[in-house]
């Protein structure tokens, strides 16, 4: 992975909140067509490391590059505009609008009927919503239905789907598969290797070894806010990630 | 399960979820069918097909109808609103004051004051509106207290503008929009029915109503979707006022008085009639011709009831029964429904 772009670089960032250090002088780079897992033990700051690279949360020492670029993002919008999308655990989708309205929310498109009359241009919602899925390699085919209608793996490509639509060149998800069946899972561990193909970076906080090792490129160890390690799958075991995060 | 059953299974489910979504028509249809029957055998005539039977339903539901419409987007958010009855009664005094003051003080024509009365009974209710709005989407006070609160403050308002009394009005111009007809249709229903397609228009084709189906289902959708949630809900409640102002301005012409009890046994109407129309008060769900069939649904067993020369008073115990009746049916299909398919 050497040879593709760098998209996002974190260097020597630190965090902290009143007098606890939530993050201390953690660095990690991802590349274009590379997925990172982060892992870590309850409190080992891997959510404050996301949400300082989303835009939640604004570092108090070290600094993020994108593409080289140094980025301080004051709002999640910021960084979204900006190609990083994050996917939290709860989706935050519109249980009762279907798949394109929950794509284009908050930015619908809009044609004149009779030529006059502004209304929502619900064709273009529902034909991105089908071009998005495809890309996926999700085939649904009910496109009136509400997303509520449709299974964890599914919702959670919806939600993807909202942020590769808008040019996501960056994809954070938080525990993609933890609430899901296990052939479920499956079908998101399968997901998350579409983006990869695509060129897309990934990054995923994930508890499920089996999963890291099932797609990661490099995973990275967070420990009481330090990085503990970092390994390539190859190079490490299931024991010894698990020895990185309680420590000892 | 084999393709053959499936199919047939997602077609029961199909013809299932069409009752459920049309039950507020379906349940006109039927009560329309009794009051019909009870007419002809009872009085040898038609229920329906009776212009002055049919006028009069029609007026009966326009003012329930209305607080509806407003209703209709605050329940639809997950809100609700309880200061309805009593802004529109505010209105009402407020409208019959200013169209007597733009014909006695200022010495406008009667038409012009009468526009004076509409537009002062319409701008009054932002006054709620607005705090409701900012209490709820700056404060965070819940809808049903801050509501709950504006309708005590609305009220003694309404009776302190009022002095106590009812605010006649006369104005020849003000009780034609009251009580006028155009080739026979109340211009109150015609009134009506314009503001309904403009709020059809305004929930299901612009972005406003489609942010209030997505608010109601999930605030956190709203909120990281970049939509200004709290502009969003100033707005819905603004809207809800205004809507009661109306209703409240077009009572002064009816009734020929403004009084501050115009409302008072509306907010139970204008809630029942969006809960019966088929909207969740969890929010996310509902539709305006649903609120529509709720306040004909309504309308009918008032008028329907006073027809047939039932004691008035059941017709409290009718329409709470209709609402505990719907909310049920609600409640039931989210649970035959809410499953989730695959493909």
């Amino acid at each position: 992975m050497s040879s593709a772009p760098v998209l996002l670089s974190v260097n020597n960032v630190s965090k902290h909140f009143g007098g606890v250090e939530a993050l201390r002088g953690v660095s990690m780079d991802l590349a274009a067509g590379e997925v990172v897992a982060l892992a870590g033990d309850n409190g080992a700051g891997k959510s404050t490391l996301i949400k300082a690279i989303s835009g939640v949360h604004r570092v108090d020492g070290g600094e993020i590059l994108l593409s080289g670029r140094r980025v301080d993002f004051a709002t999640p919008s910021e960084a979204r505009a900006s190609g990083i999308e994050t996917i939290y655990q709860d989706l935050a989708l519109a249980d009762n609008l279907p798949v394109g309205a929950n794509i284009f929310l908050g930015r619908e498109p809009k044609r004149k009927a009779f030529g006059f009359l502004p209304v929502l241009d619900r064709k273009k919602m529902a034909d991105a919503a089908k071009e998005t899925m495809a890309r996926l390699d999700f085939h649904v085919e009910r496109f009136r239905a509400p997303v509520s209608t449709f299974s964890g793996g599914q919702r959670q490509a919806v939600a993807i789907g909202r942020a590769i639509y808008w040019n996501a060149q960056i994809l954070i998800m938080d525990e993609p598969t933890a609430a899901l069946g296990v052939p479920e899972q499956r079908k998101v561990v399968s997901l998350i290797k579409t983006l990869k193909d695509q060129g897309k970076g990934v990054i995923f906080i994930s508890h499920n070894l089996a999963d890291i090792f099932a797609v990661a490129d490099r995973i990275v160890v967070l420990r009481r806010g330090v990085k503990a390690g970092e390994r390539t799958p190859a190079e490490t075991n299931g024991d010894e990630i698990v020895r990185l995060m309680v420590g000892g | 399960m084999t393709a053959t059953a499936t199919s047939a299974r997602q077609e029961s489910h199909g013809l299932l979820s069409m009752i459920v979504e049309l039950r507020a028509w379906i349940f006109l249809l039927l009560l329309v069918i009794f009051f019909e029957v009870w007419a002809r055998s009872a009085y040898g005539q038609s229920f329906v097909i009776n212009a002055y039977n049919l006028q009069a339903i029609g007026i009966f539901a326009t003012a329930p109808l209305l607080l509806g419409l407003g209703q209709t987007f605050v329940i639809i958010s997950a809100g609700i609103d309880l200061s309805v009855g009593f802004t529109m009664g505010l209105a009402a005094v407020v409208s019959a004051h200013a169209a007597n003051m733009a014909s006695g003080v200022l010495g406008l024509d009667l038409f012009t004051a009468m526009l004076f009365g509409l537009v002062a009974g319409i701008g009054v209710a932002l006054i709620p509106g607005l705090v409701n709005g900012l209490l709820i989407a700056k404060l965070r006070v819940p809808p049903f207290i801050g509501t709950l609160g504006m309708y005590g403050v609305a009220r003694g308002a309404a009776y302190l503008l009022a002095g106590g009394m009812t605010v006649p009005v006369s104005n020849a111009w003000y009780a034609w929009i009251g009580n006028g007809r155009v080739l026979g249709v109340p211009i109150l229903v015609i009134i009506t029915v314009i503001v309904v397609l403009l709020m059809h228009y305004l929930l299901s084709q612009t972005r406003f109503g489609q942010h209030t189906y997505a608010f109601g289902a999930s605030r956190a959708a709203a909120v990281r979707s970049g939509i200004n949630v709290s502009s969003l809900t100033i707005k819905l409640y603004v809207l809800s006022a205004v809507c009661a102002g109306l209703a409240g301005a077009l009572y002064s012409g009816r009734f020929a008085a403004g009084a501050a009890q115009a409302g008072e046994p509306l907010l139970l109407d204008s809630i029942a009639a969006v809960v019966i129309g088929g909207a969740s008060l969890f929010g996310g769900s509902g539709n305006i011709a649903g609120t529509v069939a709720g306040a004909l649904v309504i309308a009918t067993i008032q008028y329907g009831l006073v027809f047939i020369n039932v004691e008035p008073f059941w017709q409290f115990v009718a329409v709470g029964v209709v609402i505990i009746i719907s909310v049920l049916v609600d409640q039931s299909q989210r649970r035959l429904l809410g499953g989730r398919k695959d493909e």
